[in-house]
């Protein structure tokens, strides 16, 4: 047992109970967690691991890197854009390939809907589970509900009496039915919801429309990527043309038509986020208001790569503003760049990989991925059955990334941070409006650093992006109907697209904001082919293990000082983990023998 | 009536690409009217639940662990699906298809019929590879059983004149014959991905040369070099 102090500012002790959460549900991939509780049930020790390894950057090398895209597009089932942009964006940043402005538009809009439809399933259909109980929403009283939607979102259509009735009616045969579906594996009786049984109804009939809105969104990508799932992309632009005049035959080029139907989808998220999603989170939030934990390093030690600029290649037009911030101070606003070696960089130390020289990080291009499973001295059960894991020692398989040698946030709650930092007004506006909102609601006199730095803070921040980037694309349409009407129809810039007019050796980045974070690709290109290829993911930076001046990351800091209710039942720590959207993709096997989903939480 | 072809797994993960392959595959020899949806669902899970709500008959194709002899079909039907899909542990994707059927239930809009032509995989853990031998065999079988399913509900579909060159259904980019053919060799691209293999003590530090004869371009990867003289 021992107790040690981080450099940033956290007490482990591994004293006490410890409870073994593997594997945490309701995630893409695979991860386990494990924390020491102390006689009160606060949290005082976090290890989060990640439970696979991927290998994705391996099985690039010697590929056609105009090719890239559609093997990265692989590595995870729901964030599948977001690595093929980044990846066209990092070949076409190592060859000097700008794309028409055409191609950057559709891109925007095509990543941007990608970031509503990924924030508005995770909110709905991954973590409202967290907050909402819809056994409980079974007590509720129709006509208080539509009260209550009317106080919530007076704009919002569907909120009379008999629509809850009715939604009621079908959960109620669902779950007398015995098949609880989506709603299997809730505790359900845990003291830890707080929602009345009308808001639960409420929620979960907003399960529903956004589980019937989320199929018209995705139809953007149908439009501009030629196919959904797997939409296409283009190194050098997009591979879609442009014929006004054309018509609406399969595979014929992007119309008016098409274009007025996209803008009509543009519209539902609007609609959907203004009157539904943020109003449904700050509702939510308002009965958590006793919960103000989770925040860890979030809002404090935070960074972005910057994204969505009015106009490409000039970070300064970022509406989104990059940077770092770190140890709360929101005065001061480093400077980003990818490609220096000083920054972005790697450790391994706690991570079941080798380096030469396991003190020092390494920055992407210089990646080295040489698995190395080894455990830790003080590691109970085998290397194929682990009891608890030796925190002192290698114990993921996420690698440690950190900025300058400091553990930073990355998600929508840290692009928020960094904007409002950054005196962006739109932002400053939606998170001043939001906190009145939520003090109204809850009673409270909270200020934003007092709501931001919380479990809440970062659900609540993902919705604000959500409403945020829709609003961007209608700007985006607009100024693609302007620039199409100004007679330019091009969509891809193809004069580097023959090899032969590539140099014989060239490097790039291409970094995308990603619904969970900061992503990016690095690629080094020898004689036509992909030599060298490193993807630094979102949850890598939130879960990463501890680094060798002994930091911990995003996840674990999350998790301190967190009390839970019943050690049994860890929904708190689910609901903080969750609220990061983790995504630890690809293969992998979380079912017991009898195909039951299963997870195990193992007191000690 | 609406018909769901749908593939489903990782084609990054060898014999997991079953499901995805044998729809290009029926994509390049058959041509069906637009009530039929031929799709590789990949590993999407939930966001794959607007196909299923909104066909009549959903037949899948899917790599799935019944602990048979490598390569062995199974056609399994309407309620036996969701508990098949899970039989044994094998993949993520299989978890979140399992939800998608449950969450259309809630939403009471789900197919009438549900076909499932499954194959026991030979082998998961090769990462980057491609079908073994005994899988790729049931590719044909498994688009008969399909067209026979198919006219069962007198679902026409025709056969092609000329077989497809492009795989429709995918960027041929990642289509089964480029990605075989520019497969990186084994010793430039770590194959064994899984923790599978790689809790079973199999998985080693390599220590084999660093230039690799059968890759165009041949450099020093992974930083190897720093662990051969130890």
């Amino acid at each position: 047992m021992s107790v040690i102090t981080t450099p940033n500012g956290y007490t482990l002790d591994n004293s006490g109970q410890r409870v073994v959460i593997d594997p945490v549900t309701r995630i893409e991939g695979h991860m386990r967690c494990e924390v020491n509780l102390d006689k009160n049930n606060v949290i005082i020790n976090a290890v989060s691991t990640g439970t696979m390894w991927r290998g994705l950057e391996v099985i690039l090398r010697g590929r056609d890197p105009r090719d890239a895209w559609a093997f990265v597009e692989r590595i995870c089932g729901v964030c599948t854009g977001c690595h093929a942009l980044a990846s066209c964006r990092a070949v076409e940043n190592a060859l000097g390939i700008e794309i028409p402005l055409n191609a950057h538009l559709i891109r925007e809009m095509m990543a941007k809907t990608l970031q509503v439809h990924d924030h508005v399933v995770h909110f709905y259909h991954l973590h409202a589970l967290d907050w909402v109980n819809p056994v409980n929403a079974l007590k509720a009283d129709p006509k208080a509900t539509s009260s209550l939607q009317q106080i919530v979102s007076i704009k919002h259509a569907k909120s009379s009496p008999g629509y809850f009735k009715d939604i009621q009616t079908r959960i109620k045969k669902f779950i007398e039915s015995g098949q609880l579906g989506p709603f299997k594996n809730g505790y359900w009786d845990n003291p830890a919801y707080k929602l009345s049984p009308e808001a639960d109804l409420m929620a979960v009939a907003h399960y529903l429309e956004a589980l019937d809105l989320q199929k018209e969104f995705v139809k953007l990508h149908t439009i501009f990527g030629g196919k959904n799932p797997h939409p296409n992309y283009l190194v050098g632009g997009v591979p879609c043309a442009i014929n006004m005049d054309g018509d609406m035959a399969a595979g014929a080029p992007l119309n008016m038509e098409r274009l007025n139907f996209v803008k009509s989808r543009i519209d539902e998220m609007v609609q959907f986020n203004t009157n539904v999603y943020v109003p449904d989170v700050l509702a939510i939030a308002s009965f958590y208001k006793g919960q103000l934990w989770g925040g860890g390093i979030g809002a404090k030690s935070v960074m972005d790569y910057g994204a969505y600029p009015k106009v490409n290649y000039d970070k300064s037009t970022d509406q989104l503003p990059g940077g770092v911030i770190l140890n709360d101070n929101w005065d001061e606003v480093f400077p980003i760049d990818p490609a220096d070696p000083e920054q972005v960089q790697e450790f391994v130390t706690h991570s079941w990989y080798k380096y030469p020289d396991e003190s020092k990080g390494l920055h992407p291009w210089d990646g080295i991925t040489e698995a190395n499973y080894e455990l830790g001295a003080k590691t109970k059960g085998t290397r194929t059955d682990i009891k608890e894991l030796d925190e002192s020692a290698k114990y993921s398989w996420i690698k440690a990334p950190r900025w300058r040698g400091h553990a930073v946030e990355v998600g929508p709650l840290s692009r928020y941070v960094l904007a409002f930092a950054q005196g962006n007004e739109y932002v400053i506006d939606q998170i001043n409006t939001s906190v009145a909102a939520f003090n109204s609601l809850a009673g409270t006199n909270l200020g934003a650093k007092q709501v931001l730095q919380t479990t809440i803070g970062r659900t609540l921040a993902r919705a604000l992006e959500s409403k945020y980037v829709a609003d961007m694309m209608v700007d985006d349409w607009h100024a693609l109907i302007k620039n199409i009407k100004n007679g330019d129809s091009s969509t891809a810039n193809m004069e580097k697209w023959d090899p032969k007019t590539w140099p014989k050796e060239a490097k790039g980045y291409g970094t995308a904001a990603a619904p969970r974070g900061a992503l990016g690709h690095w690629i080094k290109i020898k004689d036509g082919k992909i030599e060298n290829y490193q993807c630094v993911v979102p949850t890598t930076w939130n879960g990463s293990p501890r680094d060798p001046a002994g930091n911990i990351g995003a996840f674990e800091a999350s998790l301190m000082g967190t009390p839970v209710e019943r050690a049994n039942e860890p929904v708190e720590i689910l609901r903080t983990l969750h609220s990061f959207d983790p995504c630890l993709a690809c293969s992998t096997h979380v079912m017991s023998s009898d195909g039951e989903e299963l997870i195990n939480v193992k007191v000690r | 009536m609406k018909v769901l072809i749908l593939g489903i797994g990782n084609i990054l993960w060898a014999d997991e690409g079953f499901g995805v392959r044998t729809v290009e595959e029926i994509n390049k020899q058959y041509e069906f009217d637009k009530e039929v949806l031929l799709m590789d669902g990949g590993t999407l899970g939930l966001y794959l639940i607007q196909h299923v709500q909104a066909c009549d008959l959903l037949i899948v194709f899917d790599a799935i662990d019944y602990d048979l002899k490598p390569g062995t079909m199974k056609l399994i039907h309407d309620e036996e699906v969701p508990k098949f899909m899970g039989v044994k542990k094998m993949s993520l994707h299989q978890t979140g298809f399992q939800e998608v059927l449950s969450t259309a239930e809630l939403t009471g809009e789900t197919p009438d019929h549900i076909f499932l032509i499954g194959v026991q995989p030979a082998q998961l853990d090769d990462f980057g590879g491609s079908l073994n031998e005994v899988v790729k065999e049931q590719i044909q079988p498994a688009i008969n059983a399909c067209l026979k399913y198919l006219d069962s509900y007198s679902v026409p579909y025709k056969k092609r004149d000329i077989t497809y060159l492009e795989e429709g259904i995918n960027s041929p980019t990642i289509g089964m014959s480029n990605y075989e053919r520019h497969r990186p060799s084994e010793q430039l691209a770590c194959r064994k991905g899984d923790e599978r293999v790689l809790f079973d003590n199999a998985f080693e530090q390599r220590k084999s040369e660093l230039i690799d004869p059968n890759c165009g371009v041949n450099v020093f990867v992974d930083g190897r070099k720093h662990f051969e003289d130890n």
